[in-house]
């Protein structure tokens, strides 16, 4: 038996599950292009095309699946940013365990100064992680904050400085300013800082992330991801989009609230969930 | 980055000079566009089938007006539409039940609850001279009930003292208990956000609904979601009696295809939309604000 192209009708099934999943029009088209090309068994059973769907994700993302950088340089300053309610702060809360129990010395610096409670939460997280919390006045200048904690950091020879910044939609320009003004005011006093910046997507967001990765890093050269919330969805399919189109590294996974609730990005698991070996997508494929 | 809609339909469409009707193979020419633009604009694939599906109905044969450019005419037939699915009458906030009224928000982590039951408090204090009470039911985000505190301070809303250790049903019926005995109109509960798919949580949903008998249950969603805008409808839906959702980061610039899709699978009205951070960014719904936003005009 030759091997022949899959049919139109799986490959309309494929493309529905990819696009079920956030892939997104474009990619899910791309995909399936790519799968048409290469000459599947026409027969093939759900599982076999499933596993091809999986093989075909894994390759996009594969290449930014990427631990955390070694954090050489002291204190390591990470900047968090990201559109409201994404999981910011809860990811320093967890990264800032990490951290520490790989024997480093955390400081946290709390530059939302404006949501309600901000700071309180994030002083919360700094009491559950044994982490000094630089913090201002609510209503203060998020730049000050942020200086101060890199000033803190350095005299008390912390090894990483994680800094919580408020949320903002890519599209106000006036607070990515404010984004772009605490990068700034960081370089005055360490022309490397900051070294880390991280970009936090929820997993539940659908083609908007793609624009909030261009904004935040054209105003904040982001140099790495978290997504969170897959314990609620088996999907995020438009970091695969994302993988493909920016190519940043994805550093960490969210699976939930609590602190240890953070894991590394395994291309492989997250694409076989895309393709419908998750719990949750079974029923689509 | 999106091509609008309008000029993808022209293209396809505006070349039909002929009088006449709309053939199939024209309709389905432009469908795909069509269908593109609602995933595009995050809408759920299977309301896109469906939606697609009765838009064709409607404007196979259409006459083709030479006035009128085709492309012109699908895209209102495709607009129209759209309202109809988003709901053409807008439907506020009921107040009509006996006091004290009583209010829950519900949702995903993040997606607004907080910020929204005070937003709506606010509003029903000031706009409709309701005495309001708010209260915390997540006991476990860090600071969650410190966050509506100072929430309430900043709108002069009067918000439950917090009690340490209780969990959100005891906290649900001292809410019930105070707002009765405060003489208040209306008892606004912020729960803690979960996934849809957490069982022990979702129960717990139940449980304060059946505590407190809500005669609103709003469903807090982000317009930002994607696929997902479906399953999780459907799952808040099935475990509290939705009465209505609530849109919030309609200030961003997602296109909020997700409104459509918890609109059409839950037939629950979109009620509100949160339209930024402060207090005071609350809209009412219109449908077709969110039409347009999702047709990229
Ligand atoms: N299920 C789940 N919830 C999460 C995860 N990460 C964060 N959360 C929850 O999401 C909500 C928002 O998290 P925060 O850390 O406050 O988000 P943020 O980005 O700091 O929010 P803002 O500062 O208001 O922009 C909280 O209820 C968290 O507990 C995750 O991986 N899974
Ligand atoms: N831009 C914008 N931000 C909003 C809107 N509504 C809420 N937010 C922000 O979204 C973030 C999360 O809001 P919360 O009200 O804390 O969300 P929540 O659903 O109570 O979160 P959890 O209790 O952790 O589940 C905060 O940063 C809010 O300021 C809105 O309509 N527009
Ligand atoms: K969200
Ligand atoms: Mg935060
Ligand atoms: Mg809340």
């Amino acid at each position: 038996l030759t091997k022949e192209k899959l049919d139109e009708d799986t490959l309309d099934d494929l493309e529905d599950v990819l696009i079920r999943a956030d892939l997104g029009v474009e990619m899910a088209e791309r995909v399936r292009s790519i799968i048409a090309k290469n000459r599947y068994d026409r027969g093939a059973s759900a599982d076999a095309v499933r596993q091809v769907l999986g093989d075909e994700v894994t390759k996009v993302l594969d290449p930014v699946a990427q631990p955390f950088p070694a954090m050489a340089e002291k204190p390591f300053v990470w900047l968090v940013v990201g559109v409201n309610g994404t999981g910011k702060t809860t990811t320093i809360g967890k990264l800032a365990h990490r951290f520490e129990t790989q024997g480093k010395k955390v400081t946290l610096a709390a530059a939302d100064t404006f949501r309600a409670a901000a700071i309180d939460q994030l002083k919360i997280w700094g009491e559950r992680v044994n982490a000094p919390v630089v913090a201002h006045d609510v209503g203060s200048d998020p730049a000050g904050v942020a200086y101060d904690g890199l000033k803190r950091a350095q005299e008390t020879n912390a090894d990483v400085l994680m800094i919580d910044t408020a949320g903002r939609l890519q599209n106000k320009s006036d607070l990515m300013d404010e984004l772009a003004k605490i990068v700034r005011v960081l370089k005055k006093l360490e022309p490397e800082a900051p070294h880390g910046v991280l970009l936090v997507l929820d997993a539940t967001t659908g083609q908007n992330a793609l624009n909030q990765v261009e904004l935040f890093q054209q105003v904040a050269g982001v140099t790495g991801l978290v997504v969170t919330k897959l314990d609620g969805t088996a999907r995020g399919g438009i970091l695969v989009a994302i993988a493909e189109r920016f190519g940043l590294p994805v550093h960490a996974i969210g699976v939930g609230e609590g602190i240890d609730d953070l894991e590394s990005f395994d291309a492989e698991d997250f694409a076989r969930a895309i393709a419908g070996f998750g719990r949750e997508n079974a029923k689509a494929a | 980055m999106f091509e609008s809609l309008s000029d993808r339909l022209s293209g396809i469409l505006d070349k039909l000079t002929r009088r006449g009707a709309l053939s199939e193979a024209d309709v389905s020419e432009a469908m795909r566009e069509v269908r593109r633009a609602l995933l595009e604009a995050d809408v759920a694939l299977d309301v896109v089938k469906d939606f697609i599906d009765r838009v064709k109905q409607k404007a196979v044969g259409q006459e083709v007006v030479k006035s009128v450019a085709p492309g012109q005419m699908v895209i209102k037939i495709v607009h129209d539409e759209l309202i109809e699915t988003l709901g053409r009458d807008p439907q506020p906030i009921d107040l009509a039940a006996a006091v004290p009224v009583v209010m829950m928000m519900v949702g995903l982590q993040g997606s607004g609850k907080t910020t929204t039951t005070a937003k709506l408090a606010k509003r029903l204090q000031t706009r409709e001279r309701q005495k309001v009470l708010m209260a915390s039911l997540d006991t476990r985000r860090p600071a969650a009930q410190e966050q509506l505190k100072i929430l309430g301070e900043q709108t002069d809303v009067a918000t439950l003292p917090i009690v340490e250790g209780e969990d959100p049903v005891t906290i649900t019926k001292r809410a019930m208990d105070a707002a009765r005995r405060g003489g208040f109109d209306v008892l606004l509960l912020d729960t803690a956000g979960r996934t849809h798919i957490d069982e022990e949580l979702m129960a717990e949903t139940a449980s304060i609904e059946k505590a407190s008998n809500p005669h609103e249950t709003l469903l807090v969603a982000d317009a930002l979601t994607g696929q997902d805008a479906v399953n999780l409808a459907q799952s808040f839906d099935r475990c509290v009696s939705l009465t209505g959702i609530v849109l919030t980061r309609i200030d961003g610039d997602g296109r909020g295809g997700a409104a459509l899709s918890m609109r059409a699978v839950t037939g629950k009205p979109i009620k509100l939309l949160g339209t930024g951070e402060k207090i005071d960014a609350l809209e009412d719904f219109h449908p077709d604000r969110i039409a347009n936003r999702i047709l990229g005009m």
